[in-house]
């Protein structure tokens, strides 16, 4: 399936985005989603089915300053 | 009467000519005045010199009364004007608050601006500003707010400037490198705007002094470079009820958002839960950042603290704006608070 993954298309197999996150190896990291352009908290990730062309954004806090 | 006349322009162009000063021609022409005044008196009526010179001394001393009256009137004007001159100093101490004309003339462009106007330019310098962190983000924010004309600000960090820091922190200059950073930016930013004040905090923001200090301003800033002080900081806003203008970057990305429970938008904690392991989010230090990229964000979250003051627009709250200068990007998530979050839900 081929989404878009930070701005950039990528062709991944997770059908939602919990899955999409261990595909990605980042289940375990404290990052924030979201679909669509939509934050999704990390309690929905797992009920959050993904389609084709989704646009999906993984954000890690950035701590620079 | 011509002749005398011609006489006195000779006197005045000679004089110009060979650079005497004007009071001194002027003196030059009194005196070939008394001299023809005094010819009129001592000589017999009908000398050729009287006979030259108009006659008699009627006419010329009727012309030394127009020239009395001239004198009287300029003196007059001269003393009107230096009381004039004198009554100025004491205008620009205006009541407390008012606009001198300086300040006017400065803010002119944001004046003209109708989103701002005189009142958006009234509400920014009778606001209180609070950076957190005087580093990448702080200094371009810093900057920007008190040329912006924010009537007091306050700075708060513990740092002393680095060789390191001067690649990005644009307020900080090679000759303050082992100058405390809030030192340094407060002496940037009053040589930038004498008419704001600056308040530097020589110290780390803890538990103990985030609450009463943020409670003391209006908007605050987060440019801070460790997670534990974001936290830290959005704990207090909420506390306090204060917006939070967040900015973080490392490497090529920024990431913006307005963090404002109290106005329905979420929490900096509602997003982030949990402080990220090492290693996902590392420090500046450890990643590397672009020297300009913090540019580009310190000086959006100073334009996200105007539209909070001013109520200009929509600030940028319940949303997160992440900008990628590596290819150019800027993309917008959506955000929504989480009713279970410890901060600012049911926790």
């Amino acid at each position: 399936m081929k989404i878009t993954l930070n701005g950039e298309p990528r062709d991944v197999t997770g059908r939602n985005l919990a899955d999409l996150l261990e595909e990605l190896g980042q289940g375990e990291a404290r990052v924030a989603t979201a679909v669509n352009e939509q934050f999704v908290p990390a309690g929905r990730r797992a009920t959050t089915v993904l389609s084709p062309g989704d646009r999906v954004e993984i954000v890690a806090p950035r701590q620079g300053g | 009467m011509l002749v005398v006349l011609l006489m006195a322009g000779a006197l005045w162009g000679i004089g110009a000519a060979m650079g005497t000063p004007r009071n001194l021609r002027w003196g030059m022409i009194g005196l070939l005045y008394l001299a023809v005044v005094l010819a009129h008196l001592v000589l017999p009526a009908g000398h050729p010199i009287r006979m030259a010179t108009g006659e008699d001394a009627s006419g010329w001393l009727i012309l030394a009364g127009f020239v009395v009256l001239v004198m009287i009137y300029r003196w007059g004007l001269g003393l009107i004007r230096a009381r004039a001159r004198e009554a100025e100093p004491a205008a620009a101490e205006q009541p407390s608050g008012a606009f001198t004309e300086t300040e006017l003339e400065r803010y002119a462009r944001h004046i003209v601006l109708r989103e701002l106007g005189g009142p958006g330019q009234r509400k920014l310098k009778d606001a209180r500003v609070l950076v957190i962190g005087a580093g990448g983000l702080g200094a371009p924010a810093l900057q920007y707010l008190a040329a912006a004309g924010v009537g007091s600000i306050g700075v708060i960090d513990d740092d002393v400037v680095e060789n390191a820091n001067l690649q990005r922190q644009v307020i900080h200059r090679d000759d303050d490198i082992g100058m405390a950073k809030v030192f340094s930016a407060q002496a940037a930013m009053e040589a930038q705007n004498p008419a704001i004040q600056v308040r530097p905090y020589n110290r780390r923001l803890d538990e103990g002094i985030a609450g009463a200090l943020i409670a003391d301003h209006d908007v605050i800033l987060d440019g801070t470079d460790n997670t534990e002080t974001r936290y830290l900081v959005n704990r207090a806003c909420v506390a306090a009820g204060k917006p939070l203008v967040s900015g973080a970057l490392s490497q090529w990305e920024g990431q913006l958002s307005v963090f404002h429970p109290a106005a329905g938008a979420p929490c900096y904690q509602c997003i982030f839960p949990q402080a990220a392991a090492p290693g996902i989010a590392p420090s500046c230090a450890e990643a590397g950042v672009l020297g300009p990229l913090p540019g580009v964000v310190g000086a959006m979250m100073a334009v996200e603290t105007v539209k909070l003051i001013t109520g200009a627009g929509k600030a940028l709250t319940g949303e997160m704006l992440i900008y990628d200068a590596l290819w150019g990007e800027t993309r917008k998530i959506a955000l929504k608070r989480r009713a279970d979050c410890p901060v600012c839900g049911q926790g």
